[in-house]
């Protein structure tokens, strides 16, 4: 084991970690306010990434392209809400499973549709595609670190709407008693409306970051909306401290469980073994801290307070 | 016996699908048996489904793992049969065994930590704990990993049946079939399925009284967990071939949609559902290779219209029925 491996896989877990936390916060805002269980929220992270695409393709600049996909994003959420889950709000969560399950299959056959089966690649600029120097000499990827820092930013900034301003209030109100708020005058279908859409940008943030380091293709939000789901429920659903937790904890140990796994089982049993078992291990390593998490605490670390 | 409209075409179903194997046969179109005999085994996958889900209000979406502990079973049991000569675990018998087993087992670690909570966090706990799953299949490359295994040979049942014959599997399921739906005809109606339904309309209320509802609901879990394992047994025999793709999440949604669609807490309903649904696929699968742009929408007004699924269709025609004889 070196110690410049694993600064660079913690900081590759950190980046993972915010990625998760994106798609998280908005998930477990929508749940705790309208108590919808919004399986598409890996499609928004999809349309995300292929916005990101295209709209990096037509004013052939990244930082262009970037402006433009986060309201494209917000608004796409917002159409989504009014024309089709709107109605699901107090319905039993297995219709919005089943509603929300639809929604997957049309987005991904709907993207097969206009962008062809192939994944696409976005161009970093230059700006962003050399490495940094960091301490100890150890040079990190500079789209990475952008991730990262736009990740903190992103959680500074949200905390600030939540606890500082009045609409962050009414969030927190709505997420402890809708009765109450919507008694108390408050247009609740609009406050509905708002947390939608800022949850689809989170998410096609989330999409439109990842896009450049992985690829843009069908599907990719599916495997990442179930470790997401993953986050929310070891963070407590609805909590947006929980989810910020959880998702740098499972950041953390997908992907230095992945890289260390096969060292430290090598200790203990032959190569051979270690080699075969390591990647299923690491890939259960997320599931087993959940299972260990939920036999002590049920609720999650941080349960929302008045639920 | 009341014949009413809805016992009649349940009724029509069932000698249907009975018939189908002669009548592929008598039109040469063998394709048919194969793909009636995926109904089947979809159908036992959905019934199991079913008592958990439509009777126990267990939103469970992860339960296509046992579809893929069965199936692996058959997969792993054969390879070894023919490429280590160990001939007795090419024995059908044993599969069905280790596979109940196994599959029982599973339910009983993921049931015994996902019933601890409730509502949507069960619903995400069982899809991550079958993802697991999924990866560690996907993981293992001694036994195919992504691609997966074809099947040298199907179980074996020495002299008594020759799985090969697709015949002769075809109507190993519809047997199957059939002692599972009285299985669970009877277990609904015995005092265990009283329980189990009286939790899912009230839990406080049936804790109150004394029973153990964790318990119950666990042992409900496993039960379902077990049934859907000899379906994975059947299927793999059925597509001579094992991937991780069988117990791939969407997989579950499938198993879901079937038991919502042919009507949720029914014992006929999820047989109705998986046939409903692998006909909509082949219909318009046929029409569009793009046939999930129009089968998306459709469940989403399935979710917010049609409460009860077809067989909740088949009740109101029954009303209807009763009104216009009585008049």
């Amino acid at each position: 084991m070196n110690w410049i491996l694993l600064l660079e896989q913690t900081l590759n877990g950190l980046q993972l970690g915010i990625l998760l936390f994106l798609l998280a916060a908005g998930l477990t805002l929508i749940f705790g306010i309208m108590d919808l269980i919004n399986l598409a929220h890996g499609s928004l992270y999809m349309m995300g990434a292929y916005f990101a695409a295209t709209f990096t393709n037509w004013t052939e600049s990244f930082f262009l392209g970037v402006l433009l996909t986060l309201p494209a994003c917000m608004l796409f959420g917002i159409l989504l809400e009014i024309i089709a889950l709107r109605t699901l709000y107090t319905r039993s969560h297995l219709d919005q499973v089943l509603a929300t399950f639809g929604l997957i299959l049309f987005f991904n056959e709907f993207v097969r549709l206009l962008w062809g089966p192939i994944g696409l690649d976005i161009p970093l600029p230059d700006v962003l595609n050399g490495s940094v120097d960091l301490i100890f000499g150890i040079r990190y990827p500079a789209f990475r670190l952008v991730i990262i820092a736009a990740g903190i930013l992103v959680a500074l900034l949200l905390y600030l709407l939540v606890s500082r301003t009045k609409l962050g209030m009414l969030i927190r109100a709505g997420a402890s008693n809708r009765q109450m708020v919507s008694a108390l005058g408050v247009n609740i279908n609009l406050l509905y409306t708002i947390v939608f859409g800022l949850g689809a940008a989170l998410a096609g943030l989330a999409g439109l970051m990842a896009a450049p380091i992985m690829t843009v293709e069908i599907g990719m939000g599916e495997g990442i909306l179930i470790l997401t789901f993953v986050v929310i429920v070891i963070g407590g659903v609805g909590s947006i401290r929980g989810a910020f937790v959880a998702a740098l904890l499972v950041g953390f140990i997908d992907t230095v469980g992945r890289s260390f796994l096969p060292d430290i089982l090598e200790l203990f049993v032959s190569n051979d073994v270690a080699d075969t078992a390591a990647p299923a291990i690491s890939s259960m390593l997320t599931y087993v801290l959940m299972a260990l998490i939920l036999a002590i605490r049920p609720q999650g670390l941080f349960p929302p307070k008045g639920v | 016996m009341n014949w009413s409209p809805r016992t009649v075409l349940i009724a029509i179903l069932m000698v249907g699908l009975a018939a189908v194997p002669m009548i592929a046969d008598s039109i040469d179109e063998p394709f048919y048996t194969v793909m009636f005999s995926r109904m089947l085994i979809l159908s036992i996958g959905a019934i199991s489904l079913n008592l958990i889900l439509g009777f126990g209000g267990m939103v469970s979406f992860g339960h296509a793992v046992y579809l893929g502990i069965g199936s692996y079973v058959v997969g792993i049991g054969t390879l070894h049969a023919i490429e280590d000569g160990v001939s007795w675990m090419a024995n059908g018998f044993i599969h069905m065994g280790i596979a109940v087993a196994f599959s029982a087992l599973t339910a009983l670690i993921i049931g015994a930590i996902s019933l601890r909570t409730r509502g949507v966090y069960f619903i995400m706990i069982t899809l991550a704990f079958a993802q697991m799953f999924y990866f560690i299949a996907v993981g293992n490359d001694n036994y195919g990993g992504d691609d997966g295994l074809s099947l040298y040979t199907r179980s074996e049942f020495h002299e008594l049946l020759d799985l090969s014959n697709d015949n002769t599997l075809y109507y190993i399921n519809f047997i199957f079939l059939t002692v599972f739906l009285y299985f669970s005809h009877r277990l609904i109606n015995s005092r265990f399925g009283m329980l189990i339904r009286g939790a899912k309309s009230n839990e406080k209320r049936m804790g109150t009284i004394g029973f153990p509802v964790y318990r119950y609901r666990l042992v409900a879990f496993v039960i379902a967990g077990a049934i859907c394992g000899v379906a994975g047994v059947l299927s793999a025999n059925q597509t001579d071939y094992v991937s991780p793709a069988v117990m791939h999440w969407t997989r579950s949604g499938d198993l879901i949609i079937m038991v919502v669609l042919g009507g949720m807490g029914t014992i006929f309903g999820p047989v109705i559902g998986a046939v409903a649904f692998l006909f909509l696929e082949e219909f318009l699968s046929g029409i569009t290779e793009y046939w999930q742009i129009f089968f998306g929408p459709m469940l989403v007004l399935i979710a917010i219209f049609g409460q009860g699924g077809i067989d909740g269709i088949l009740v109101r025609l029954d009303k209807w029925w009763q009104i216009k004889k009585s008049t």
